[in-house]
C-alpha cells in the first residue's frame, strides 16, 4: 500500500517536474540546436539559404546508396580569423562592462536609499524604478534621440546656460549607447540589490557601531559583503542581456558603434549568410554560458548558506 | 516563586553608600517617538559592578532606555552621564559601552572568531593581540573549538554565546544585554544565568540587562528596576521588590499576590489593623504605614507565606485566619498550588511544599481549609 502510493508520489513528481523540462526542450535546447546545425552548414543561395548537413548520397554507377554528414567548421574559424568579429566582441564586452558598472554605481544608492527608506514609502519608490517598463522601449530608446541630439534637449540646455556655443552632438556616439544603456537596464540592477539590501538586519550596522566602527566603515565590513549576492545578479542580470544588446546601439550609437549584436544582425539580414550569423549566435552564447554558470553557483551557494 | 538572589552579601551596597559616585547616571530622561512617550520622566543611578536588571512588559520603555544608553537613540529631554560624562551628541561608537543584542546580530558572512575581533580591530589593536584576547574569549564561554564556524553553523545558545563574547572583548566598563537568553529553552535559559552571573562577577564589568522574565531578574541582579508605561515603578533588591512592594502593579507583577481590600481600623506605629470583606477577617501587619484612619488600603500576601490546615490554627485571635474550601489543586511536584474559594467569594491561591511523598494527599478537593497566615506576611499597598 504504501509502496503503490509512493509509486504514485513519484509518477506526479515526474509529471511535474516534465512540464518544465519538456518547456525547455521544445524551446531552448531544439532551436540551438537547428542554429548550431545551421552554423556548421555552407551558405548557399537557395531558399532556405543554408546547405543541408545530412544528405543521401545515391551513387548509381557504384550501386551504393551514402549517408553523408558536411561538417562546415569555416564558419568558426572565420570568427576568429576576421579582426571585425574579435574586435566586436571585445566592443561588446566593452559596452557591457561599462554598463554594468555605471548600472551598479547609480543602481547601488537607490536601492540602498529605498532599502532605508520607511516601510510605507518603498512600495510606491519601488514602483517608480519599474514605471518605465509600462512604455515601450522602443519609445523611450526614441525620446533619449530627441534629449541627445544636436539642439536637442541637453544641447540646448547647455548652450543656453553659455557652457558651449557651438551645437554639441551627443547623439550616435559610444556616449549615447552607454547612456541608452545605462537607463535601460537600471531597473534590472536595482531590483536584486533592493531585495538583498532590504533583507538585512539593520541592527547589525547598529552593533557594528556599538563595536566601534565609524558608519563607512560599516558599510564596507557588513553592508558591502553581505549585498554581494545582490551584487552578482544584478551585474549578470545586467551585463548578459548587454553584450548581445543590439536595438539601443543600433539607434543611439554612431557609425563605428561596432557591437556583436549588430554584425549578427548584418550577417543574417543584409549578407544574408544564416552559417556564419548563426556561428555567431553560438559563440556569443557559449561565451555567456560562463558568467550564467558563475551566477548558478552563487546563487547555489547562497540558498545552501541560508539553510 | 520563591527564587532566592545568589548574591552574596557584601559590607555595604553601593547605592546605599554615599560616598560613592554612581558610573551611570539616568537624569529625568524623556523618549518621544511622536505622540508616544516611551520613556517619562526616568532617573536612575546604576553603580560599578552592578548588575542591574530593567524589568517590565512589552511597550514598557526598558528596551529604549537601554537604546539611549548605547546612543541608537536620542533622549528627547534629560541627560545621561557615563563615567561623568555627558553622552549628548557622542555617537554609538564612541562610547564606552558594549551591547548583547536581543537577536545577538551576530555578522552572517564572518566565522565566530571573526565576530568576536571585529571590535578590536576597530581599535587598531595589534593583530597577536587581537588573536591571543580572542582566544581567550572564546575559552571563556567554550566555544573554542567553534571558532571556524560561520553562525549559521551554530545552536541557538552557541549564538548567544558569541554575541556576549563578541561584546565582552573589547572589555567595557559597561554591558548592555537586551533579553540576553530570551531565546534559549528553559533549561538552558537557567543555565546561562548562572554562567553570566560568573563572568560579570569575574570580569568585574557593570551590568544592565533589560528582561521581561521576573524569574530572570531575580536571579542574576543586584538591583532591579520595575518599568511599567514608561515609569519606573521601583527600584530595589530582588529581595526588596519581591517582599516590599510598593504598589499594586510591582506585587503582582513579581511572583503572584493575594491582594485584598480593606479599611484601616487602627494605625499604631508597630502595627496596623485593617478589617476587610474580602478576605472575611481582620488582617494584623506589623509594620505602620502613613494613612488616615478609615482610608481604603490593599493588602498583598504573598501564596507561600499562607498555611493551609484542616483544623482551626490554635491560640488564634481570629486575626489573619479565614476559612475557605479547596477549588484546584495543581500538583508540580515540589510545591502544590492550592486555589481556595473564601466564604466571601474571593479564590485565593495558596503554594505549599510537597514536605512529605505521599499519593493520597491530606488537603484535597472540596475540603474546607483554615488559611492563616503571620503578622509579617501581609504588605500594605496604598497604590
Amino acid at each position: 500500500m504504501i509502496n503503490r502510493l509512493r509509486r504514485i508520489g513519484l509518477w506526479g513528481r515526474g509529471a511535474v517536474l516534465a512540464v518544465p523540462y519538456l518547456w525547455l526542450l521544445l524551446f531552448f535546447l531544439v532551436p540551438f540546436l537547428i542554429v548550431f546545425g545551421i552554423s556548421l552548414s555552407e551558405s548557399v543561395i537557395a531558399q532556405p539559404p543554408y546547405a543541408p548537413l545530412v544528405e543521401w548520397l545515391v551513387d548509381e554507377d557504384a550501386g551504393t546508396t551514402k549517408l553523408q554528414l558536411l561538417l562546415n567548421l569555416s564558419n568558426y574559424l572565420r570568427l576568429g580569423g576576421d579582426d571585425l568579429y574579435v574586435l566586436a566582441y571585445l566592443n561588446s564586452v566593452k559596452i557591457a562592462l561599462v554598463t554594468t558598472i555605471c548600472c551598479l554605481l547609480i543602481g547601488y544608492p537607490m536601492a540602498y536609499a529605498i532599502a532605508r527608506a520607511e516601510p510605507a514609502k518603498r512600495g510606491p519608490l519601488m514602483m517608480l524604478v519599474v514605471l518605465p517598463f509600462w512604455t515601450s522601449f522602443l519609445i523611450r530608446i526614441y525620446a533619449w534621440i530627441g534629449i541627445l541630439k544636436a539642439n536637442g534637449v541637453i544641447d540646448n540646455l547647455l548652450q543656453w546656460s553659455g557652457l558651449t556655443t557651438a551645437p554639441f552632438e551627443l547623439l550616435y556616439s559610444d556616449w549615447a549607447v552607454y547612456i541608452g544603456m545605462t537607463y535601460c537596464y537600471l531597473p534590472f540592477m536595482v531590483l536584486p540589490l533592493y531585495a538583498t539590501l532590504e533583507k538585512m538586519d539593520p541592527t547589525l550596522l547598529e552593533a557594528a557601531a556599538d563595536l566601534g566602527c565609524r558608519p563607512w566603515k560599516a558599510f564596507l565590513t557588513v553592508t558591502l559583503p553581505l549585498s554581494l549576492p545582490g551584487i552578482i545578479a544584478g551585474s549578470l542580470l545586467v551585463f548578459i542581456p548587454s553584450v548581445g544588446e543590439f536595438v539601443t546601439p543600433e539607434l543611439l550609437g554612431g557609425p563605428d558603434t561596432l557591437m556583436i549584436g549588430r554584425v549578427l544582425w548584418n550577417e543574417f539580414f543584409a549578407n544574408r549568410d544564416w552559417p556564419v550569423a548563426s556561428a555567431v549566435a553560438i559563440a556569443l552564447l557559449l561565451f555567456l554560458v560562463v558568467p550564467i554558470m558563475i551566477f548558478q553557483h552563487v546563487q547555489g551557494r547562497q540558498a545552501e548558506a541560508e539553510r | 516563586m520563591a527564587v532566592q538572589p545568589i548574591r552574596k552579601p557584601t559590607r555595604l551596597e553601593p547605592w546605599q553608600d554615599p560616598s560613592q559616585t554612581p558610573y551611570v547616571r539616568i537624569e529625568k530622561v524623556t523618549k518621544a517617538f511622536g505622540d508616544f512617550i516611551a520613556v517619562d520622566d526616568v532617573s536612575l543611578s546604576i553603580y560599578r559592578g552592578e548588575f542591574f536588571a530593567l524589568l517590565g512588559g512589552s511597550g514598557s520603555g526598558k528596551t529604549t532606555l537601554l537604546r539611549m544608553l548605547a546612543g541608537f537613540e536620542t533622549p528627547t529631554e534629560g541627560k545621561i552621564f557615563i563615567d561623568g560624562v555627558d553622552m549628548a551628541g557622542i555617537p554609538p561608537y564612541e562610547r564606552p559601552v558594549n551591547m548583547m543584542f536581543q537577536s545577538y546580530a551576530l555578522f552572517p558572512h564572518m566565522t565566530v572568531e571573526q565576530n568576536v575581533a571585529f571590535g578590536l580591530k576597530q581599535d587598531g589593536v595589534a593583530k597577536s593581540e587581537i588573536r591571543e584576547r580572542v582566544g581567550a574569549m572564546l575559552d571563556l564561554v567554550q566555544l573554542g573549538r567553534f571558532a571556524k564556524r560561520k553562525p549559521h553553523q551554530l545552536s541557538g545558545g552557541q549564538r548567544q554565546r558569541v554575541a556576549l563574547a563578541r561584546s565582552l572583548v573589547k572589555r567595557p566598563k559597561l554591558l548592555l544585554l537586551d533579553e540576553p537568553l530570551g531565546a534559549l529553552d528553559k533549561r538552558l535559559r537557567e543555565q546561562t544565568q548562572f554562567e553570566l552571573v560568573n563572568i560579570q562577577e569575574k570580569l568585574g564589568v557593570t551590568f544592565i540587562v533589560v528582561t521581561h522574565d521576573q524569574e530572570e531578574a531575580m536571579t542574576m541582579s543586584s538591583r532591579i528596576a520595575v518599568m511599567n508605561h514608561g515609569v519606573i515603578a521601583q527600584t530595589g533588591t530582588p529581595t526588596e521588590i519581591y517582599e516590599y512592594p510598593q504598589s499594586r502593579f510591582v506585587a503582582e507583577f513579581i511572583g503572584s499576590v493575594n491582594m485584598f481590600e480593606g479599611r484601616v481600623v487602627e494605625d499604631q506605629s508597630d502595627h496596623v489593623l485593617i478589617r476587610s470583606e474580602d478576605a472575611g477577617c481582620d488582617l494584623y501587619i506589623n509594620h505602620a504605614v502613613a494613612v488616615p484612619s478609615g482610608a481604603t488600603v490593599g493588602v498583598a500576601v504573598r501564596p507561600e507565606k499562607i498555611a493551609l490546615s484542616k483544623e482551626p490554627p490554635a491560640g488564634s485571635d481570629g486575626r489573619n485566619v479565614t476559612t475557605g474550601i479547596v477549588r484546584e489543586i495543581a500538583y508540580l511536584g515540589d510545591v502544590s498550588i492550592y486555589l481556595v474559594e473564601l466564604k466571601t467569594g474571593k479564590t485565593v491561591r495558596v503554594t505549599a511544599p510537597n514536605l512529605v511523598r505521599r499519593t493520597e494527599m491530606p488537603i484535597t478537593w472540596d475540603d474546607e481549609v483554615y488559611l492563616t497566615w503571620r503578622p509579617f506576611a501581609g504588605v500594605v499597598l496604598t497604590q
